[in-house]
């Protein structure tokens, strides 16, 4: 294990982080040795270090982060309390960082190309004239359009994918022995991640790079890494070549992690869909503003106890499809009906009782609970407002919708909702919408912000409820596992126009639109293969 | 057409109105005024007849109205008038003066917004430090007292103890620049102690608030030091806000003046616009604070200008 050759070398790696609760242990002894051209995946949930990890391995900790101990050594340079001016000659030159957002981690207020030369030019390596040459070929090797321009625009100009591949090409500007990738891929749609992976990989292969690949996603990390780590709790669960890995895991947590990939719902009797719908959209267009036309004609139902998923990439009109059924953005023309009833466009002119059988749950569970406010409270106030219950019998009711969503009442009842993990909020969330005892839930992305064990208990507590209860769903997702999971029927959408419907088993077996096979087909597989075919069959399609 | 240019003509045209509606109300406010324009002018000689006579003669007599609609009338002729008080044209009366407060606010913004900008850069670079504190506490300190005291102190202390610049700022449209300076320096520097913590401690702030945004993470990744981080891919982005405090600090050396030339007898537009009032000028009144109003309009339009045109997200829309 230990290579003397080895271009990083990390021994008993502690980092710890100092808060208003004490000191955590977010690094509790870490060993690791990545050879020359190496590409080591690390994977994790939230909150195991991954992050840390990697930034670490620049040097670099957070602020209200120290290192407690161990060794972090590259190509002979000890890093850990390196003095500044060692630090800085290491980085862009010999290790690069790539990080999980592009568009927060470029200045707006440079141009891509300025940002992509910085560095290059600042260190003597070539001139401006010679790196923004290189700018434009390096872009042209991560596939992104216009090569020659695409530099000269400034960050808020150019798409996500395509600023995620900016980003790489920055990082590998000088070309180093080492880039850090952390979780590139995540913030972005399937269909575009297919592109950034296989361009990612490409480069680093073309250029003999060592990576270190931080993701969560167990078929990311498949495609592009030689050997995988799983970390939890700050510590290395196990270590091994990608196949190895993949096919034979030895730890329990890890092997808890691949279940989670191949859940499927339980069987159960559909619902019968003979009936009159729940909830009628037909013929809605809508857009924000007087030329733009987010939704164009679309429509649907949605049965009593039924899901409907509605798919898409960012920017497909699904999330204002969504505001429209719950009167936030009314309708240029089309209808939306309950119980055969037309409801009003606008949520302002919506009965109270209208208002309380159409709830939302929002996809950040963080922004959408007033953080000042305790569960209790947050639970409470559906409850007041629509059943009209008072002092003990509106306690008793918080209690039971606690209950309900499996948080203890005697626990959470008067936290804060920062006192609370991410899918423990997303709970509160689903309290907070059935409090209202709704028919239709619109779930706008629900678990896409949480890990994937966790999401999965999201999931199954919302089909619990939807048993329960009998209610029904919109969810509105990009994830197709998630669908898998829990969807019915499906809509998928794009560019505000549906482009095929029908029963799940119907869409995702036999898709019949060329829209919904590529998304399908974007969905990376644990197949360490999976990239290269899906590339050469896009290729060939392109 | 470019939106900059539809901003900039937006924005003249409210400053116009904004413009006509102080005429309005500085011209009523100084008829609601207790006393009388003639009788302030005659003085000891007022008897009822001259005063009569004299309020004719400057058609005080006319209603208050009438008397505001010639004077509009005059003024988008060109004609701003002349002083009731002399009897010279306001617009050559103000005009030396006016060249006089100009010169000392310059010379108050030479010093104290290079100075401003970089305590603000130092301090936000060596955040929590003991030099950061220090400044914190002096410039503090400066803004919270009045500046008649601070103009007094920095008096006795350089005038009379040290003798080495003059109490007075007799300055004299003759004088060479030389001199101008040296007699200009005591009251440029009391107006530089006030102004300064605002801009600083605004620096600062806005650097120090985009420090933890992942860009600036990112720059550190990318190798940049401290120095470069701050200069380079911090202070672009903070420009906005930190150009709108100067315009703001710039506007009040203009307009806030007054008292610093009471206390030196700087011979400029706020010492003029005193005793204006207290004679009831009101010709002189009212062109001097239309020109302060004028300021204002302008030192915030071209902070809003830089302020877009430093930031690539509004500049360059798609």
């Amino acid at each position: 294990m230990s290579d003397p050759t080895a271009l990083l070398k990390l021994r008993d790696l502690r980092l710890d982080g100092q808060g208003a609760s004490g000191t955590t242990h977010i690094l509790r002894g870490i060993d690791l040795d990545l050879a020359k051209g190496e590409v080591l995946g690390v994977i994790g949930e939230s909150g195991a270090g991954k992050s840390s990890l990697g930034l670490a391995a620049m040097g670099f900790c957070r602020n209200g982060c120290r290192f407690a101990g161990g060794s972090a050594n590259f190509d002979g340079n000890e890093l850990i309390g390196a003095r500044p001016a060692v630090l800085s000659g290491l980085r862009s030159t010999r290790i690069a960082y790539v990080a999980q957002s592009a568009a927060a981690s470029f200045n707006p207020a440079w141009r891509l190309i300025d940002q992509y030369c910085e560095f290059p030019v600042l260190r003597g390596l070539m001139d401006r004239k010679a790196a923004e040459k290189d700018a434009i070929e390096i872009y042209e090797q991560l596939r992104l359009p216009n090569p020659k321009e695409i530099g000269f625009r400034y960050p808020h100009q150019v798409s996500g994918g395509q600023l995620q591949r900016a980003m790489t090409a920055m990082a590998m500007s000088c070309r180093p022995d080492l880039i850090i990738f952390d979780e590139p891929t995540t913030a972005l749609d399937v269909t575009t991640q297919i592109e950034v992976l296989s361009a990612i990989r490409s480069a680093v292969n073309e250029l003999g790079t060592a990576a270190l690949y931080i993701t969560h996603d167990l078929a990311v990390v498949a495609q592009m890494a030689d050997r995988i780590m799983v970390m939890r709790h700050g510590e290395v669960v196990e270590e091994a070549a990608t196949r190895t890995m993949l096919d034979a895991p030895r730890e329990a947590y890890t092997k808890s992690l691949w279940a989670v990939r191949n859940i499927r719902p339980p069987a159960k009797p559909l619902p019968p869909t003979d009936t009159a719908p729940l909830m009628q959209i037909s013929n809605v267009t809508a857009g924000y503003g007087s030329n733009d036309t987010a939704l164009q004609d679309i429509g649907f139902d949605v049965h009593a106890g039924r899901t409907r998923a509605v798919v898409g990439e960012s920017g497909s009109g699904k999330s204002t499809a969504a505001r429209v059924i719950a009167g936030l953005l009314p309708p240029r023309s089309g209808e939306v009906r309950l119980d055969g009833q037309l409801l009003p466009p606008d949520y302002r002119k919506r009965s109270r009782d209208q208002l309380r059988k159409v709830q939302l749950i929002y996809q950040m569970a963080d922004t959408a609970l007033n953080p000042r406010q305790r569960i209790g409270d947050i639970i409470a106030r559906p409850v007041s407002f629509y059943a009209g219950l008072r002092g003990r019998a509106l306690r008793e009711r918080v209690r039971e919708i606690l209950s309900d969503i499996e948080l203890d009442p005697d626990t959470y009842m008067d936290r804060s909702p920062a006192e609370l993990s991410g899918g423990q909020k997303q709970r509160v969330g689903i309290g907070r919408a059935l409090a209202a005892e709704p028919q239709f839930i619109i779930c706008d992305e629900v678990t896409s912000a949480l890990d994937q064990i966790v999401a999965e208990n999201i999931l199954t507590l919302l089909q619990r409820v939807q048993r329960d209860y009998g209610l029904s769903y919109m969810f509105i997702t990009h994830d197709l596992s998630t669908v898998r999971a829990i969807a019915d029927d499906v809509t998928v959408m794009q560019r505000g126009k549906i482009v095929e419907q029908g029963t799940a088993t119907h869409i995702l077996e036999c898709p019949q639109h060329e829209y919904t096979r590529k998304l399908l087909a974007s969905v990376p597989e644990m197949d360490p293969d999976w990239l290269s075919k899906q590339v050469s069959g896009v290729d060939s399609i392109v | 057409m470019n939106p900059i240019l539809i901003l900039i003509a937006k924005r003249l045209g409210l400053g116009l109105l904004t413009l006509w509606f102080v005429s309005f109300g500085v011209f009523f406010a100084i008829e609601a005024l207790p006393g009388d324009t003639a009788e302030a002018i005659l003085g000891q000689s007022a008897t009822p007849e001259t005063v009569a006579a004299l309020r004719k003669e400057l058609h005080l007599n006319q209603p208050a109205l009438l008397r505001y609609w010639n004077w509009q009338i005059a003024v988008l002729t060109g004609d701003f008038g002349t002083s009731l008080s002399n009897g010279r044209p306001v617009s050559e009366l103000i005009g030396t003066r006016l060249g006089n407060t100009m010169f000392l606010a310059g010379m108050a913004a030479l010093i104290s917004v290079p100075l401003a900008l970089c305590l603000g850069l130092l301090a936000a670079l060596w955040r929590n430090s003991l030099f950061d504190r220090l400044i914190n506490a002096v410039t503090l300190t400066s803004i919270s007292m009045p500046e008649f005291f601070i103009g007094y102190v920095l008096i006795f202390a350089f005038a009379i103890r040290a003798g080495i610049l003059p109490p007075m700022s007799a300055i004299s449209p003759t004088m060479g620049l030389p001199d101008r300076i040296v007699f200009t320096i005591l009251p440029a520097l009391t107006l530089t102690l006030v102004v300064v913590a605002h801009m600083m401690r605004m620096t600062r702030a806005s650097l120090v608030n985009l420090l933890s945004l992942p860009y600036v993470e990112m720059a550190r990744l990318k190798g940049a030091r401290e120095m470069r981080v701050i200069l380079f891919h911090v202070l672009p982005n903070a420009l906005g806000p930190i150009v709108t405090v100067i315009a703001l600090n710039l506007a009040y050396l203009i307009t806030g003046v007054v008292v610093v030339e009471v206390v030196f007898v700087y011979p400029g537009l706020g010492q003029l616009l005193v005793d204006s009032v207290s004679s009831r000028d009101l010709p002189v009144v009212q062109v001097s604070c239309m020109i302060f109003a004028s300021a204002y309009i302008l030192l915030n339009l071209t902070a809003d200008v830089i302020a877009i045109v430093s930031d690539p997200r509004q500049l360059h829309r798609t």
